[in-house]
């Protein structure tokens, strides 16, 4: 076994990529009855220092429906310097350059350890990052204090020919003239109205060549793309003047009445920073940063109306359809969010407010575009500053952490296809003849759009497999995936990622081990979570529970060993032991489970749990709790309510947040003062050890998780204790009698009483 | 008396062989009858001879020969007076003389508080003379004489007892005294009119003279223009009789001074007539006898009108929190009228005679007469004009207003940066903030300033005192407008002064380099409405205009000016506007208070028509600046635009008119808007606006207790206070005609006249509105001719003494641009007068129709008076002489050729004559005494009216002349309007068509 999770490893470290099977099912009635299908998570630009771009452009399959990139599983003909596609079995000439080819003489990408290879566009013009910060106004004054810091601060961290823009919002929408000296200019739009991308550019006056009020000369617009617009200057040339302006902006000024909420038009200044960028910078990448404090409330996009009696809608509205803007503000930010993929911009979401702020209608337009989505509680949090400068950390190379306008394109052996896939993608409906007509996810097209990535952004992607089971694949058959990434690299290079993987077919009658060893549980409890979330968007709730529910009991029947009607007997192997627990707290997780949440948390959770790497989701799926005590060293424990124990400090990740928690006798210790004294220094470190832990955690974290440092009967213990697995609640707690764990006050069942309930139902016969 | 008056008391027609040998019998002028209002055209009758005076009425003893052919064959026929049937004139046999009526009040000083016993009917006929016209009796046919010209040569004295002499001389008396008359001077212009040939062009050459019986070339005839009556004269009358005395107002009926004439006005419990003048002070009882008469009843108000610094404003009266006291029925307000009864427990309204409740704390006993003790102690109950505080129910929202604000709207657009429009307005603006309109005693003015400039696209300035620079706010959305900021937009001149200033000085470079030609407009003012809603106050526009809103944006215009329009029957949409959006965007100012100043700046056609609009009906100012050029037209600008922006303004204003039982207000001329038919609402009155009002019967009026108007105007004081100002004025009411023609004011007729006519010429042909006056004036006159002054001849013009100015006055709105295009006059600027002339007051109507021409050498050099005018006409000037010309719009200084060169060096600080620039607008500055006074005199002219005039330099015989004589008003006009004479005696064939 020992060898397969090694394979799995290394195949993630090289190529990003996780498959729920390592070994695939021959044919199409047999990958049904795995109950887990077929598929993998790409982390597309997963980082690779080791992996320098080649300076050249990839050998492509000349079949116009194929284009495969030539790869390390191709069969080559060195003498007649041909070779042949693995996908599609056409045979290509080398082009030119590759004249010199031979055995000994190979080009990169022909090396099996460059499944994965980078190539570097050198043609077509460069042109640079673009930043425009969609600022709201209608901001606290010490919060707008905080928020025009940190955004002076950005323009320090951003490169220096990077194009900056400023649109700022509250009842009107001003967009910021930057170039000017003397007067501040800005144009300004009323909040209440819709506007066509062609009516902005015509007030923006970006629709003629020279406008009047600019410099005498007119710009041409094909010499300098980018100078053709005063709303989006270099930094390097404004940064003095944005940072004054920055400086000198104003709450919005128009009065809110008591017992009203500020009008503020977040959809219009969407709409307008879309269209803005829409008519000037087309496929180029940009990132919109919309920072806002509150719902949207008038216009397109409004989410609640101005009225403080009538509160935002809840989850509970929403059931009951009580939420009357929902559609609409939905619809029109999903109009915004395809419009910005299409142009390969995307929209990034920093919301910071106590109450919602209208994310469950906003979500699209970081989820679709790739664009990131931040909540926080106010702009003056560390919460909020950090998550927002880590956006601009560099990596090894000194690049930003940042990719835009990517395409994905996806390439299968024959008997494969692709049935879709979920993350922050948009399909670009490319019909190709690897598409599968069964839709997983976002589907019915082989290649789809990632208008913002990052290193940790991972797509969820399903295959089916269409191999008949009457034709078997020969013994040794690989099947093959293929994906090209083509992106523009932050250093504002065009490149292309590809990376060819191969695994083997395996016969399920026969070699039904080699399938089950193969199995990867967490790749396949993150994929199956993907599934489930995408779904919960679309469907009820208990409807999905439902369905994971059934999957899982399936997959126990079809894995587990047992005998018939004996619950007892159950038992499942290695690869599969750990996977009804993922389930199980993936049902309690906030992904699926709305109570309790907002309909804005819901989002912003989802948001991330759709395009986070495996390892993170799975942290999401299952927090990790980490046990501190004189009784030994740092360890993880169980995520049970049994280890709450006094004596203990706890330290629970669940991704979002970090929870610091002192157990009873801990806290009257430190209470008390130990700490202090310096022959109880060792409880000091005690009490430190989890903080230096939860400190580098919450250094690589993006976003910046909500640190909460509470203890035993603390108010904040409530994160801690609606994570674990209630094994001791008030129902059982004098029933089991033991003094060991904190009970949960919780109707919720606990793990043991899931897996009782799944063993029984999986060995029963009737379903 | 006046022996001048004899002048005009006939008329007459000679037919001299030479025109050096006038054989006109002149009005015998008795000596009690010297004040006497009676002008008579006698007619004689040959249709023959009547047939060629008509000819040639004027001509030949002017022009050359060669110039008559042309001048004879195009002799009016069509036009003025084409649509005159052939042929009706009736015989005019008779040829002598009747005695017309004597009237005499103003003549009388002394009498200024009394009557004359009316003078109608027969009794008087005995005293009534005038003086007869050498009208023939020649047997002919009666029929088809195309009787334009009614009086028939003199061949024979008729044998008219009264008639006394030939009219043709004047008679010594006038010489001394009237220089500028003198006949002989008539002859000494003649070849200088060269136009005369012209003047056919409108008209075709009248096919019916020709078919007519044969005219033979008889030798030339003309009626004496010394002989009419004379507008000078009679100013000039006035002003030495009812000059010295202030005019008490105490008395009800009383006929004011003239407006040309300067008196003091103590207000004794009816409303100064700088407040409300009536077109007569002596309302017939019965409508049938309004109707009869013609004679319009009509009021010129002007709420807010400028005193003279020795009458004091109307005191601020306070009722307190219960507000005004009101008749409970008619809601009129407490005044002098008001009748207390049962011992001052009540009142009886004077207007609607309910019975009101004198409320505790009010009450006052009564003396007695009947009069409350405390009646002089209080200015509701003893003056005709006071004011109100008034309480919030008064006001918008029953919230007191805030102080209102002035938003300076400029327009940046191509055309305005080069003319160096922008930068001269941006500098001026900086020191003009200063003298923002305050209240009282006020320090600083509680006026806040926003500044917008435009082309296509709005730029809102923010100028809170906060910031280090201004910031501007682009809003290109002109579709769909709103105001993008609110704080720091409208501020406090002082608190922001720094950023006012830096935001002036970098508007002129901002836009230094702009290409952008097309501008919006309404757009721009609802901007500025949105910008005052906001800010929930009141308040004004200044719009500085260039060209025609062309952008694509709500009211956007097409040039639609079409001379070919002009005299058909569509010539109307020319002054109609070319959208409705106009009007909605200014009911929706009217509703916020704002008002709308435009200055426009074209340099070509920019439809006047349709961009007045919104001033118009918002209470505003239209100025317009052609072809403006920062070195010539700065001055005459930057004096408007100080006037206009210092002027004290009421906002939010509405008026009511109501009256006593028996009459009430039907229509209202002015720049207002009208909701429903009683109230005037008024975004913004300043004090040079006017309403004017026309009433009419709706029962029977009664002798005893006349006629009440009290007009209420509910205002916001710029200062932000809420008041009502209260006029109040009592006419008599009449059962005799003679009554009403007695105590008429021309000067207000023609007020009413014109603002009825230049209403008119939106819905009618500008022909048909000239005949409606026309007749008008012909029934109003032979209403009086066959009621007051019978018997007498037919063919006798005998007009009363109150309107003997009627015919020369109307003639000149008959000719005015509005009415009568000159091919020269655009059409912007017929739509520009014409929008003037409806909020003008009286005093601007008379001279805007009828120029004052002032002779500038005669008077001694040491005299600081205004020197006599003269009549506007082109006889009267001496080529050896200077004359100003000024109608309150221009002003000309016409240069005589042979000007004697050491004026000319003392004025002009030239040689000579040839050496003076044409057109010059500036007088160089020179230490003499001439130039001191001529410079002085210019300058109180300009001091006199409302805009600012500027001056041209006019040389005789110099292409700027024509110009110039456009506004000789007697004359014939260029583009075909009649002379006086002509009309007189059109007039006169009218009144005859009537009586007979």
């Amino acid at each position: 076994m020992a060898t397969y999770l090694e394979f799995i490893q290394q195949n993630e470290e090289r190529d990003g990529v996780r498959f729920s099977w390592n070994v695939w099912p021959s044919s199409r009635l047999e990958a049904t009855r795995m109950v887990v299908p077929l598929a993998c998570l790409l982390t597309p630009l997963k980082e690779r220092p080791d992996l320098p771009p080649v300076q050249y452009e990839p050998v492509l399959c000349s079949r116009p429906t194929c284009k495969a990139v030539l790869n390390p599983l191709c069969q080559v003909d060195y003498r007649a310097k041909l070779w042949a596609c693995n996908f599609c079995f056409q045979r290509n000439q080398f082009p030119p350059a590759y004249g010199g080819i031979s055995e000994v003489n190979q080009p990169a990408e022909l090396m099996p350890q460059f499944s994965t290879i980078e190539y570097m566009i050198q043609r077509g013009a460069q042109s640079p990052l673009i930043f425009l910060y969609v600022v709201d106004t209608c901001l606290e004054e010490d919060d707008l204090q905080a928020l025009k810091e940190s955004l002076q601060m950005s323009l320090s961290l951003l490169p220096p020919d990077a194009l900056v823009g400023l649109i700022t919002f509250g009842r009107m929408v001003q967009v910021h003239e930057l170039s000017c000296e003397g007067i501040s200019k800005s144009y300004v739009f009323r909040g209440t109205k819709d506007l066509t991308a062609k009516q902005i550019q015509d007030m923006l006056g970006l629709t003629k060549p020279a406008m009047p009020m600019q410099q005498a000369r007119p710009v041409q617009p094909q010499e300098h793309p980018f100078a053709s617009t005063r709303f989006l200057q270099p930094v390097h040339k404004i940064d003095m003047n944005l940072t004054d302006l920055l400086g000198e902006l104003q709450r919005d000024p128009w009065p809110v009445t008591q017992g009203k909420r500020p009008l503020r038009s977040t959809g219009v200044a969407l709409s307008i920073a879309v269209g803005l960028l829409e008519g000037t910078f087309p496929n180029t990448g940009a990132r919109i940063m919309l920072f806002t404090g509150g719902p949207p409330t008038q216009g397109p996009g409004m989410v609640v109306g101005d009225e403080l009696k009538i509160p935002i809608r809840s989850w509970h509205d929403i059931e009951k359809d009580n939420a009357r803007f929902m559609k609409k503000a939905t619809k029109h930010y999903e109009m915004l969010a395809n419009r910005t993929a299409a142009n390969g911009h995307c929209i990034d979401i920093y919301a910071c407010a106590l109450d919602q702020t209208g994310l469950l209608e906003m979500k699209c337009c970081a989820n679709l575009t790739g664009g990131y989505m931040v909540m926080g509680d106010s702009f003056n949090t560390s919460l909020f500053k950090q998550t927002f400068q880590r956006i601009f950390t560099k990596d090894f190379n000194g690049d930003f952490r940042m990719a835009f306008g990517a395409t994905l394109d996806i390439k299968t052996s024959r008997e494969l296809k692709i049935a879709g896939a979920i993350g922050p993608c948009v399909s670009l409906n490319v019909k190709g003849p690897c598409v599968s007509e069964n839709e997983l996810g976002v589907g019915g097209t082989s290649q789809w759009k990632i208008c913002g990535l990052d290193p940790t952004s991972t797509l969820g992607i399903y295959f089916e497999v269409v191999n008949q089971h009457n034709a078997p694949i020969p013994q040794g058959g690989r099947g093959a995936i293929q994906f090209v990434t083509h992106y523009q690299h932050s250093s504002t290079q065009r490149r292309i990622r590809v990376t060819t993987i191969a695994r083997n077919w395996a016969d399920v009658q026969s070699q039904l081990r080699h399938i089950e060893a193969a199995f990867d549980q967490e790749a396949a409890a993150v994929l199956m979570a993907r599934l489930g979330v995408f779904r919960a968007e679309s469907e009820e709730g208990p409807d999905v529970l439902r369905w994971l529910d059934r999957q899982l009991i399936r997959l126990c029947q079809k894995f587990g060993q047992y005998n018939k009607e004996d619950p007892t007997s159950f038992r499942l192997s290695d690869s599969f032991s750990l996977y009804p627990q993922f389930m199980f707290h993936l049902r309690r997780s906030p992904f699926l489970q709305v109570f309790n949440n907002s309909p804005d948390e819901s989002s912003y959770y989802r948001h991330h749990f759709a395009r986070q790497d495996l390892t993170q989701s799975l942290i999401m799926i299952q927090p990790i709790l980490y046990s501190y005590s004189f009784h030994g060293p740092p360890e993880p424990v169980l995520l049970d309510s049994s280890s709450i124990l006094a004596d203990r400090i706890l330290l629970m990740d669940t991704f979002f947040q970090i929870v610091i928690y002192l157990g009873e006798t801990i806290a009257q210790w430190r209470k008390a003062g130990y700490q202090d004294m310096p022959e109880y220094e060792n409880f000091k470190h005690l009490l430190q050890a989890p903080l230096d832990d939860a400190q580098e955690i919450l250094q690589a974290r993006f976003p910046m998780p909500r640190y909460i440092n509470t203890e035993h009967g603390g108010s904040q213990a409530r994160f801690l204790l609606s994570k674990v697995n209630p094994s001791q609640t008030h129902n059982n707690l004098y029933a089991w009698g033991q003094e060991t764990g904190a009970p949960i006050l919780t109707d919720d069942v606990s793990l043991q009483v899931f897996m009782d309930h799944l063993k029984k139902l999986a060995v029963s016969s009737a379903c | 008396m006046e022996p001048t008056m004899a002048q005009y008391q006939a008329i007459s027609k000679h037919l001299p062989k030479v025109c050096q040998e006038p054989h006109l019998p002149r009005g015998h002028l008795q000596p009690q009858q010297h004040r006497l209002l009676v002008a008579r055209l006698h007619m004689a009758s040959l249709a023959k001879e009547m047939y060629r005076m008509a000819q040639a009425p004027l001509f030949r003893c002017k022009g050359p020969p060669t110039s008559l052919a042309s001048a004879s064959g195009s002799f009016p026929n069509s036009g003025l007076y084409g649509s005159y049937p052939q042929g009706q004139a009736p015989p005019l046999s008779q040829a002598q003389g009747h005695p017309g009526i004597q009237t005499s009040q103003r003549s009388a000083p002394s009498q200024a508080s009394g009557f004359t016993p009316p003078a109608s009917g027969g009794p008087r006929l005995p005293s009534m003379t005038g003086p007869l016209l050498p009208g023939q009796s020649f047997g002919g046919p009666s029929v088809s004489q195309p009787n334009h010209v009614s009086s028939p040569p003199p061949q024979t004295l008729p044998p008219g007892t009264q008639m006394t002499g030939p009219l043709g001389p004047l008679p010594p008396m006038h010489s001394p005294q009237q220089p500028g008359y003198q006949p002989q001077q008539n002859g000494s212009f003649g070849p200088a009119r060269g136009p005369q040939p012209n003047y056919g062009s409108p008209y075709p050459a009248a096919p019916t003279f020709g078919s007519q019986s044969g005219p033979q070339p008889l030798p030339p005839k003309r009626l004496d223009p010394d002989a009419i009556p004379s507008p000078i004269q009679v100013i000039e009358d006035d002003r030495n009789n009812r000059g010295t005395e202030p005019f008490v107002t105490g008395v009800r009926g009383q006929v004011p001074p003239l407006v040309t004439t300067n008196f003091l006005v103590k207000d004794q419990g009816n409303a100064s007539p700088r407040y409300i003048r009536c077109t007569s002070y002596n309302i017939p009882c019965t409508s049938d006898m309004a109707k009869q008469a013609q004679v319009p009843l009509a009021a010129v108000i002007k709420p807010l009108a400028s005193l003279p610094p020795e009458e004091a404003s109307p005191y601020v009266v306070d009722h307190g929190e219960s507000g005004p006291l009101r008749c409970n029925r008619c809601k009129a307000y407490m005044c002098p009228f008001m009748q207390f009864i049962e011992g001052g427990r009540r009142f009886q309204c004077c207007f609607c005679s309910c019975i009101n409740d004198v409320p505790p704390q009010y009450f006052q006993h009564l003396d007695h007469t009947g009069k409350r003790v405390d009646a002089y102690d209080r200015p509701e109950l003893s003056l005709g004009s006071y004011e109100f505080l008034a309480t919030v129910d008064y006001c918008k929202n029953n919230k007191f207003p805030s102080p209102p604000a002035f938003i300076f709207m400029i327009d940046v657009s191509y055309n305005a940066i080069r003319t160096g429009l922008v930068r001269l307005l941006c500098e001026e603006l900086k020191s003009l903030l200063d003298f923002l309109p305050r209240e009282g005693g006020a320090e600083e003015s509680a006026i806040r300033v926003g500044f917008v400039t435009y082309n296509k696209v709005l730029h809102f300035y923010n100028v809170k005192s906060s910031l280090a620079q201004p910031q501007m706010m682009v809003v290109s959305d002109v579709a769909d407008m709103f105001v993008p900021l609110l704080d720091g937009f409208l501020v406090n001149i002082n608190e922001s002064r720094a950023v006012i200033t830096s935001l002036l000085d970098q508007i002129p470079e901002m836009f230094a380099d702009t290409r952008e030609t097309e501008t919006v407009f309404v757009p721009v003012i609802q901007a500025g409405m949105e910008a005052l809603k906001a800010a929930e106050c009141a308040g004004k526009l200044f719009l500085f205009h260039t060209s025609l809103p062309i952008a694509e944006a709500p009211g956007k215009l097409k040039n639609r000016d079409d001379r070919k329009l002009i005299n058909t029957d569509k010539e109307k949409t020319l002054f109609q506007p070319q959208t409705g959006a106009y009007q909605t965007l200014a009911k929706e100012c009217v509703a916020q208070g704002c008002c709308v100043d435009l200055f426009l700046f074209p340099n070509q056609y920019v439809d006047v028509a349709t961009l007045s609009v919104v001033p118009q009906l918002t209470g505003g100012s239209v100025y317009k600046y052609a072809c403006f050029q920062v070195e010539n037209d700065q001055e005459r600008f930057l004096s408007d635009l100080r006037r206009d922006v210092q002027k004290v303004v009421g906002f939010d204003a509405v008026m009511r008119v109501r009256t006593s039982t028996g009459i009430r207000a039907v229509d209202f001329f002015g720049a207002f808007y009208m909701s429903n038919t009683t109230d005037v609402e008024l975004a913004g009155l300043d004090g040079d606006k006017t309403v004017t009002v026309e009433f009419k019967h709706d029962d029977r009026l009664n002798e005893e207790s006349g006629a009440l108007l009290q007009c209420a105007l509910l205002y916001t004081s710029c200062a932000g206070q809420r008041r009502l100002r209260i006029h109040n004025l009592a006419l008599n009411c009449c059962t005799q005609l003679a009554d009403l023609y007695r105590n008429c004011e021309t000067d207000t007729l023609i007020n009413y006249m014109a603002k009825f006519a230049y209403r008119g010429v939106l819905n009618s042909p500008v022909k048909a509105v000239r005949d409606t006056l026309i007749t008008q004036c012909a029934q109003i006159l032979a209403c009086y001719r066959k009621n007051c002054a019978s018997p007498s001849s037919a063919g006798q013009l005998i007009l009363p003494e109150c309107m003997k100015l009627l015919p020369v006055y109307l003639n000149c709105v008959l000719k005015s641009d509005v009415l009568q295009p000159g091919a020269e006059i655009t059409t912007d600027d017929r739509a520009y007068v014409r929008q003037l002339v409806t909020s003008m007051d009286v005093a601007e109507t008379n001279v805007f129709f009828y120029p004052r021409l002032l002779p500038l050498t005669k008077s001694p050099i040491e005299s600081t008076t205004e020197p006599p005018a003269v009549r506007a006409s082109e006889e009267r000037l001496s080529n050896g002489d200077m004359y100003l010309l000024e109608n309150g719009l221009n002003l000309f200084l016409w240069v005589g050729a042979s000007v004697q060169q050491g004026v000319v060096q003392s004025l002009f600080s030239v040689s000579s004559f040839s050496q003076i620039t044409s057109g010059l607008s500036v007088l160089p500055v020179l230490d003499n005494p001439l130039s001191k006074k001529v410079r002085g005199l210019i300058d109180s002219l300009r001091a006199q009216r409302s805009r600012y005039m500027k001056l041209i330099v006019v040389k005789q015989e110099d292409k700027l002349e024509m110009l110039f004589k456009h506004f000789l008003v007697e004359d014939k006009s260029l583009s075909g309007g009649a002379s006086y004479v002509d009309f007189l005696c059109h007039m006169h064939k009218e009144i005859r068509q009537l009586l007979s």
